[in-house]
């Protein structure tokens, strides 16, 4: 916006809204960002809406936190229970729980308000995840938006340490015990674990620190830093312009879909009202932690059926499965004077370090294999890329068999099965599970893209019986049109790449075992049809569904 | 096509068959024609979505209402009872649901039905184009050479190790988040005083228990007499002296060597905080003589001394070694022989002092 040049006069405008407009315009450069973003074209697809909602319930959860905060006292002091939940009437406990009852009873609208928060927690942390598993099955996460994966990755963890530290703050019976198990594991750390523990807690377990402790990374710190990494998440989306999948017109230099004023911008406010609405009527009907029935934070008590909210299940699921023992032999060692708890040790940190791990440096793993650097921005179907969906598809049985194992007593009792049985079978499944997975999606994946080639070729099925004059009957495939082959067809299907010499004409051992997974991942392939086949196709009425062998061939 | 059509076999995904080199791939034939809908033939057909849409919102207008009756008109009041609490929380989220739902929905249905739906495509451009980061590669070079920092190196490495130490100071003022764990979590409240025994008390309500109180397959929940007196640290002493208190027939007891008279005619004592990850073991099976703590699952075997049977606690329950005074009432006749809870880093050393 600079200074109107003296060749053209300047600009007036003639209404009360447009001078207004205009004064602020001429301070702030709006024309400008909005000529940028004003029409800025957005990819539509029912699956990118799940950060859309992840983003939403953020929003929420700022909005009912600062609400609960007017009320919440983090306070440990001890006190004696003096609101309206008969119940609990004279009852010791501390400030923190009863501030929470009292917003909970003598609150108007701080029940909803609470219950929306914590609906609002568990839809965050349950959005991100699938909005991570969208982006790993389509391939979204390959160049140029590595790195936004990372910043994903990071808000997954920030969101579940929100969703922690949130969780112990009333102080109730359930979190207690929570933040006991938080305890166990920490001072299982070897050297430094028990002075972690005291430098957590002020001291001994419980102590009078924590709640305020947590309290202050609650509201502040937590919050602060995933609200930075959402401003990196989004400046990067922008930067990058949005993944499309594939279909006619669409490819990697163009972007297809709605501009952003007026359809998109109205689908995506729509939605955010969408989010609170569904998200209130949760609230309004279905209790979520009734803190008031569990009573206050006392080491002595514990109730059966007790769980960590959904996202900490996995860790607690671990602990659950390692056996302490093997017949005489306990997992637990002391050596040199020193105790090595792995009986804690190895369950909490090493399946969450593994899929972690793998899940932050996925992006640059195939990237090493395929030794691809072209920028990627329409997505895969999932069925087009067989070995990493069967790879995602492993991780997240092997997750849901922990999760599962969280609740070990509970499908214990409610099935009434034995707890042993059940702890035993998904001690198996833990192992095995993982590996059927990966080999039955592995071999769906293949047979789904057969199915597409066999579609492109041959038409769908019509379900029409003819008989021919000679007797033969046949039923009639419908041949598609040119827009929905070309979904079917239209993807790449990368072929394995063999080990190449480096410049000294040596085949490195790092590069023989790139080549070893370039295998794994590509040699079962599907090539996408051509039009030859096509024209096979026709010409013979039934063709191979396969491409040619020789054709396969060369790429070995 | 994009790159679909570049390149050599090996570097893009081309497939190649039989005879070719480079095969030719379906061709893309560009974005499907645009379908008109209904709404865009038929005014009859938009007017109708036009209602529809501001019915949506005129529901939401009704869901705001309901919420502000709830909330003014049911009086939370003293002592509400649980039901109005209840009812208000459940018109409390119909009113916000309505009031949400109908403005989201109303503009979807608006977007979808009346706005334009013609799909357009844009151009993508280059993240980075070669000439800026030459251009940034200039810049930066020029600013390393006008702040000299090559040719000084004294002033960059009396920086760098002056940055170095700098945030020295915030690990240090971080060192009194707590006290240092010394050897407190080696000793509970169990420890006779001024050679006083500790009596064993019914958690919560504090009064001792009479050995003849403790019948054959009953079970107490028992606390230190003196710990409800406490003004200080009360939690953080109930954390760690905890006690479950049953009673067996004496005979399958199987004591080991040294332990035969740390129960009494059958009762024994056991610390209730698990040694996996401190949960209070809390469910006691009468007839199987097991102690299953509820948040993993580990099992002790009251019969084999709280031996781990089952679970991923890795070591027995430790053992109160408890007695009878003269009025009858149960004592502990020492502190534990060995920390309680959950295992670190120093345990064993502890175990040995304590043993020594």
């Amino acid at each position: 916006m600079s200074a109107a040049s003296p060749a053209e006069p300047a600009f007036v405008a003639k209404t009360k809204t447009g001078r207004f407009t205009d004064f602020v315009d001429a301070r702030v450069g709006g024309s400008g960002i909005l000529r940028e973003f004003g029409r800025k074209v957005f990819p539509d697809h029912w699956s990118f809406m799940f950060g859309e909602v992840a983003l939403y319930s953020f929003v929420i959860l700022l909005l009912s936190g600062t609400f609960l905060t007017f009320f919440f006292d983090p306070s440990m002091a001890e006190t004696h229970y003096d609101g309206s939940y008969v119940p609990l009437k004279g009852v010791e406990m501390s400030v923190a729980y009863s501030s929470s009852l009292d917003i909970s009873f003598d609150i108007r609208g701080g029940l909803f308000m609470r219950q929306v928060h914590h609906w609002a927690a568990l839809l965050f942390v349950a959005s991100i995840a699938v909005h991570m598993l969208r982006v790993f099955f389509t391939g979204a996460f390959r160049k140029p938006r590595e790195m936004n994966w990372v910043v994903g990755s990071v808000l997954l963890i920030l969101a579940m340490a929100a969703g922690f530290t949130g969780y112990s703050l009333p102080d109730d019976l359930l979190s207690g015990n929570g933040l006991r198990i938080i305890d166990g594991v920490i001072k299982s750390i070897p050297v430094v674990g028990t002075y972690i523990s005291f430098f957590l807690f002020g001291g001994e377990f419980p102590g009078t620190a924590i709640i305020s402790r947590l309290y202050m990374l609650h509201i502040l710190l937590v919050p602060a830093l995933i609200l930075l990494m959402i401003v990196l998440h989004l400046f990067m989306v922008v930067v990058h312009k949005h993944t499309q999948y594939p279909g006619p017109g669409r490819n990697d230099n163009n972007v297809v879909g709605y501009p952003l004023g007026p359809v998109y911008a109205a689908k995506a406010g729509g939605f955010f009202f969408i989010v609170f609405g569904v998200l209130a009527l949760m609230a309004g009907f279905f209790t979520i932690n009734p803190i008031w029935n569990y009573g206050p934070y006392d080491p002595s008590p514990v109730s059966a059926g007790t769980q960590p909210d959904w996202y900490i299940g996995f860790v607690d699921g671990a602990l659950r499965l390692m056996p302490g023992t093997f017949g005489d032999w306990h997992v637990e060692q002391t050596w040199l004077g020193f105790v090595f708890t792995f009986n804690v040790l190895l369950p909490a940190l090493v399946p969450a370090g593994i899929l972690f791990t793998v899940m932050f440096m996925y992006p640059w793993i195939e990237r090493w294999i395929t030794k691809d650097d072209r920028e990627h921005h329409v997505l895969d179907r999932p069925r087009n890329a067989p070995t990493r969906t069967a790879i995602g598809v492993a991780g997240f049985v092997w997750y849901c068999v922990m999760w599962a194992a969280a609740g070990s007593d509970l499908i214990a009792t409610h099935f009434h099965v034995s707890l042993n049985d059940v702890t035993y079978w998904l001690r198996a499944l833990f192992f095995v599970g993982p590996i059927i997975a990966f080999i039955v999606t592995k071999r769906v994946a293949l047979a789904l893209q057969r199915k597409d080639r066999e579609i492109a070729l041959h038409g769908r099925e019509t379900g029409r019986i003819v008989r021919l004059p000679h007797g033969e009957f046949i039923e009639v495939h419908a041949p598609l049109d040119e827009y929905k082959r070309y979904k079917l067809v239209g993807f790449e299907s990368p072929q394995v790449l063999p080990a190449v010499p480096n410049e000294h004409g040596v085949v490195t051992r790092k590069e023989k075992r790139r080549a070893f997974l370039s295998r794994w991942f590509f040699e079962d392939r599907v090539a996408p049809a051509t039009p030859a086949e096509l024209e096979a196709a026709h010409g013979h009425g039934h063709a191979a569904v396969e491409a040619p062998e020789e054709a396969k061939s060369l790429s070995h | 096509m994009g790159n679909h059509s570049d390149g050599s076999p090996n570097h893009s995904g081309t497939v190649a068959t039989a005879g070719q080199n480079e095969v030719e791939k379906f061709q893309d034939p560009g974005i499907p024609p645009h379908r008109l809908r209904l709404a865009d033939t038929d005014p009859k057909a938009a007017k109708r979505a036009e209602r529809q849409v501001a019915l949506l919102f005129g529901i939401s207008v009704v869901g705001t209402l309901i919420f502000l009756v709830a909330y003014f008109a049911i009086d939370l009041g003293e002592d509400s009872a649980i039901a109005t609490i209840r009812l208000q929380n459940m018109l409390l989220g119909l009113g916000t649901a309505f009031a949400m739902l109908g403005i989201g929905t109303g503009i979807v249905h608006w977007a979808k039905a009346l706005m334009p739906d013609h799909e357009v495509s844009e151009e993508r451009h280059a993240i980075r184009y070669e000439e800026d980061r030459q251009a940034a590669v200039r810049i930066v070079e020029d600013i390393v050479e006008e702040t000299g920092i090559k040719r000084r190196p004294l002033i960059r490495n009396t920086l760098l190790g002056a940055v170095a130490l700098a945030p020295l100071p915030a690990v240090a003022i971080f060192g009194d988040l707590g006290p240092r764990p010394d050897d407190k979590l080696a000793h509970t409240m169990w420890a006779p005083q001024e050679g006083k025994l500790k009596r064993l008390a019914r958690d919560p309500d504090g009064t001792p228990i009479k050995a003849s109180d403790v019948t054959i397959g009953s079970a107490f929940h028992v606390i230190p007499e003196g710990l409800n007196e406490l003004h200080e640290g009360k939690l953080n002493e109930k954390a760690k002296a905890v006690v479950l208190l049953m009673r067996l027939d004496p005979a399958s007891l199987n004591p080991s060597e040294g332990r035969e008279d740390w129960g009494y005619n059958g009762i024994v004592a056991y610390s209730k905080i698990c040694t996996h990850v401190g949960c209070p073991v809390a469910l006691y099976e009468q007839q199987t003589h097991h102690l299953l703590c509820p948040c993993h699952q580990s099992t002790f075997d009251l019969t084999q001394e709280c031996k781990v049977i089952f679970g991923p606690a890795s070591r027995p329950l430790p053992q109160l070694p408890i007695a009878v005074d003269d009025e009858g009432y149960l004592v502990a006749t020492s502190d534990f022989k060995e920390p309680v809870g959950p295992s670190y880093w120093e345990r064993d050393m502890h175990e040995r002092s304590i043993t020594s």
